[in-house]
C-alpha cells in the first residue's frame, strides 16, 4: 500500500514521520522491503507484526543507530542519517524491554539521560520531578532501580520521554511482559500523551492493545507493510464490513427497513424480534430511527466494533488459503 | 557524508558518570586494595635495603622504586604486573555490560553519537587508572620522606613523574585492548577471559618465546659463542620480539627514567662507551630521549587498539 493511500486525512505540513521505500538489507537478506507509511502529528500510528517482521530496525533506521540501505525517511523534516542529533533531541525512545542502571536511583538514571540531552541543572531537576510525577513513580524517585517491577522500569522509561519534551515518541513493545493492571496503567499513559499532542508510534503485537490506542496501524510482514489504515478502513478492506450491530426490536417489515440503511451490507434475523446486521460503519442511531419510523418498539441495541484480531486473523487467512489450495492441486 | 553536530557532544557526561561509577565499585576498591598491599610489601623491603645498603645516593628516592628484597621484586615490576589487571579490570565490561543491561540503544537514542560514549568510558577508565597510580606515587614519596629521612631533589620529582606519565601510558594499551574485547565480545565473562589470556601469554610467556623464536630467525654465530658473547643479529632480534609485549616496554622505560646510569636500552657497542664516564648519571633531557621510543610505543598502542575498538563499535548493531 502506498502512502498516497492514506494522505486523505494528512496534509505535507503535518506530516512527522514520512518514509519512502525505506529498505535494510543484512548479507543481502531484505529485512526491511520498500516501505512506504507517513505519520501526520499528533498521530498514535501502530507498526504491527510478529516479531522479526522489521518493526525494531524500522524504529532504529528512524533514529539513526541503523544504516538505510536504500530508500529514505524523514523524521521532523530531518534527515536521521546526516542529523541524527536533530532527530534524537525531539524524539523519545522506549526500546523493548528497556534497561537502566541498576545500581542507579530513578532520579540519577533519568539524571544521566538529562545531561546526555544537554539540559541544564536547574532545568534538569525540574523536569525531572515533574516526570516522575506524572509516570507515578515520585515516591520511589530515589530507590534503586534495580528494585523496580518490569512495570515501574517501562513507567521510567516513559518519564525519560518525558523529561526529554519529545514531540515524537516511540515505543517498542511497551506492554509486552507486563501483567494487566500494569498494561493498563501504561496505555493510559499513552492516551495522555496522545491528548496532548504527542506524535506516538507503538510497535507492538498485542493487538487488542494497539487498537485501544492507535488512530492508524500498519501491518508488517516479512519486512513489508501489508495492511496500512485505520482500523475501519482495514475491516472494511479485509472483511468487507467491520460492524455487526445487533437490534431487538418488535415491529411489522423491520428486517427490510433495516437493509435500506446506508452503509449496511447484511441484514440477518436470528429469531422474530432479533436481527444482525453487518455494516460499514457504527449504524446504531439510524436502525434507533428505523424501528421507530416502522413504530416499532426497540429493546435492545448492541455493536461489535471490527477487531484488529479479526482483521489479522482473516488476513492471513486468506493469504494463506490460495497456497494451501495450489499446492493441494499440484 | 559529514555528520552533523559535533562527535563530543555528551563525552563529560559519560566521562563523569564513569568515573563515579569506577571509583565506587567494589572491584575496583579490592584491586585498589590488593595493589596498594603489594605495593606496601615491596616498598618496605625496598626501604629496609636501602637503610642497610647505601651509605650516600644522590638519586635515593628513585631507588625506592627500583630497588628489590628477595623474594619480593620492586615497586616497579610489581606495577608492571599489576597495572594491567587493573586496567582489564576496569575495559572488560565496558559494552558488553551496556548491552547486557539493555541500555545501549536508550543511551544511544539520546543526542550524542557513539563516539563519545566509547570515548567517554575510556577517558573515564584512563582517569581511574591515573587517580590511583598518583596515589601510590605520592605513597611512595611519602613513605620515603618518612622512614629514609631525605628530602627529594627536584630532578627526583621530575623522573619520578615520567615514571607516573609512562605508567598511565602503559595503563592505556591495557585499557583500550579490555574495551576492545569488550566490543568484539557480548559476553563479559568471555572478554575478561580472552584479556586475562593476552596478559598472561605477553606477560609470563613472551619473555621466554622471544628469544628462542630470535634465534629461530637469526641463528647465533658460533664464534660470538664460542667467545661467550650474544650474536648482535640475534640479541637485536631477540630484543625487537621482546618489545612487541607492553610489559617490556614499560621495564624499559622505567630502567631509563628511574635508573639515571642508565645509557642504553639495547646491546651496547664499544663506539657507543667512546667517552662515556661509566656510572656517572645522564641528565633528565637525554634519559628521557633513551625512553621516548618506547613511550612512543605505548602511547602508538593504546591508539592503535582505541581505534580498532571504535571502528568495530561504529559497525556494531545497536539492538540488545
Amino acid at each position: 500500500m502506498s502512502s498516497a493511500d492514506n494522505n486523505d486525512v494528512k496534509t505535507s505540513d503535518n506530516i512527522v514521520i514520512a518514509a519512502q521505500g525505506l529498505t535494510k538489507s543484512y548479507d543481502g537478506v531484505r529485512v526491511v522491503d520498500a516501505i512506504n507509511f507517513d505519520i501526520a502529528r499528533g498521530e498514535v500510528f501502530g507498526l504491527l507484526g510478529p516479531n522479526g517482521a522489521g518493526k525494531t530496525t524500522t524504529i532504529l533506521m528512524m533514529l539513526g543507530l541503523t544504516e538505510i540501505s536504500s530508500g529514505k525517511v524523514s523524521v521532523l523534516g530531518h534527515d536521521p542519517a546526516r542529523s541524527p542529533l536533530r532527530v534524537k533531541r525531539k524524539v523519545g525512545y522506549l526500546p523493548d524491554s528497556v534497561g537502566f542502571y541498576d545500581y542507579l536511583t530513578a532520579s540519577e538514571n533519568l539524571a544521566y539521560t538529562a545531561k546526555l540531552m544537554g539540559l541544564r541543572s536547574a532545568e534538569r531537576t525540574h523536569r525531572i520531578a515533574a516526570a516522575l510525577a506524572r509516570v507515578r513513580l515520585s515516591d520511589v524517585a530515589d530507590k534503586r532501580v534495580a528494585t523496580f517491577s518490569r512495570g515501574m522500569r517501562q513507567r521510567l522509561g516513559l518519564a525519560e520521554i518525558i523529561v526529554k519534551q519529545a514531540d515524537i515518541a516511540i515505543l517498542d513493545e511497551p506492554t509486552s511482559g507486563l501483567d494487566p493492571q500494569a498494561t493498563l496503567e501504561f496505555l493510559n499513559l499513552i492516551e495522555e500523551l496522545k491528548a496532548e499532542g504527542i506524535t506516538i508510534l507503538l510497535s507492538s503485537h498485542l493487538l487488542d492493545q494497539v487498537q485501544r490506542v492507535c488512530d492508524r496501524v500498519a501491518l508488517f510482514q516479512s519486512g513489508r507493510i501489508v495492511l496500512m489504515g485505520a482500523v475501519a478502513d482495514l475491516a472494511r478492506q479485509v472483511l468487507g464490513a467491520g460492524f455487526v450491530v445487533e437490534v431487538e426490536a418488535e415491529g411489522t417489515g423491520l428486517a427490510r427497513r433495516l437493509a435500506t440503511i446506508p452503509g449496511v451490507t447484511n441484514v440477518e434475523a436470528v429469531a422474530a424480534d432479533r436481527f444482525r446486521m453487518t455494516a460499514e460503519r457504527d449504524v446504531r442511531a439510524d436502525a434507533a430511527c428505523a424501528v421507530v419510523g416502522a413504530n416499532g418498539s426497540l429493546r435492545r441495541l448492541s455493536v461489535d466494533e471490527p477487531s484488529l484480531e479479526a482483521i489479522y486473523a482473516r488476513y492471513f487467512q486468506d493469504q494463506i488459503a490460495p497456497s494451501g489450495a495450489a499446492r493441494h492441486a499440484a | 557524508m559529514r555528520r552533523e553536530g559535533s562527535p563530543f557532544q555528551g563525552l563529560g557526561a559519560v566521562a563523569l558518570k564513569e568515573l563515579a561509577d569506577n571509583l565506587s565499585s567494589a572491584r575496583m576498591m579490592v584491586l585498589e586494595l590488593l595493589i596498594v598491599l603489594t605495593a606496601l610489601a615491596a616498598l618496605y623491603g625496598a626501604i629496609d635495603s636501602l637503610r642497610q645498603n647505601t651509605a650516600e645516593d644522590p638519586f635515593l628516592l628513585l631507588r625506592l622504586f627500583t630497588v628489590d628484597r628477595a623474594p619480593l621484586p620492586s615497586f616497579v615490576a610489581i606495577l608492571g604486573f599489576l597495572i594491567p589487571l587493573m586496567a582489564i579490570g576496569l575495559g572488560f565490561d565496558a559494552i558488553n555490560s551496556e548491552h547486557n543491561r539493555r541500555t545501549l540503544s536508550r543511551i544511544l537514542a539520546q543526542p550524542i553519537y557513539r563516539d563519545a560514549l566509547l570515548m567517554g568510558k575510556f577517558l573515564a577508565g584512563l582517569a581511574t587508572l591515573a587517580v590511583s597510580l598518583a596515589a601510590l606515587w605520592l605513597m611512595v614519596i611519602g613513605l620515603g620522606l618518612i622512614f629514609l629521612g631525605v628530602p627529594p631533589g627536584g630532578e627526583e620529582i621530575a623522573r619520578s613523574l615520567a615514571f607516573l606519565v609512562i605508567a598511565v601510558f602503559y595503563a592505556g594499551v591495557w585499557l583500550s585492548l579490555a574495551m576492545l574485547l569488550s566490543v568484539v565480545f557480548r559476553s563479559p565473562a568471555t572478554a575478561a577471559l580472552v584479556a586475562l589470556g593476552i596478559w598472561l601469554f605477553l606477560t609470563v610467556l613472551w619473555p621466554m618465546l622471544a628469544p628462542a623464536l630470535a634465534q629461530v630467525i637469526a641463528p647465533p654465530d658460533p664464534r660470538y659463542a664460542m667467545l661467550g658473547l650474544d650474536t648482535p643479529d640475534t640479541a637485536i632480534w631477540a630484543q625487537t620480539l621482546a618489545r612487541l609485549s607492553p610489559n617490556h616496554l614499560f621495564g624499559e622505560a622505567m630502567l631509563a627514567v628511574l635508573s639515571p646510569t642508565t645509557r642504553s636500552l639495547g646491546p651496547v657497542f664499544l663506539d657507543q662507551l667512546r667517552g662515556a664516564v661509566m656510572g656517572a648519571p645522564l641528565p633528565l633531557g637525554q634519559s628521557l630521549l633513551i625512553a621516548w621510543p618506547q613511550t612512543v610505543s605505548l602511547i602508538a598502542g593504546t591508539i592503535i587498539l582505541f581505534v580498532a575498538g571504535y571502528i568495530v563499535f561504529q559497525r556494531q548493531e545497536v539492538r540488545a
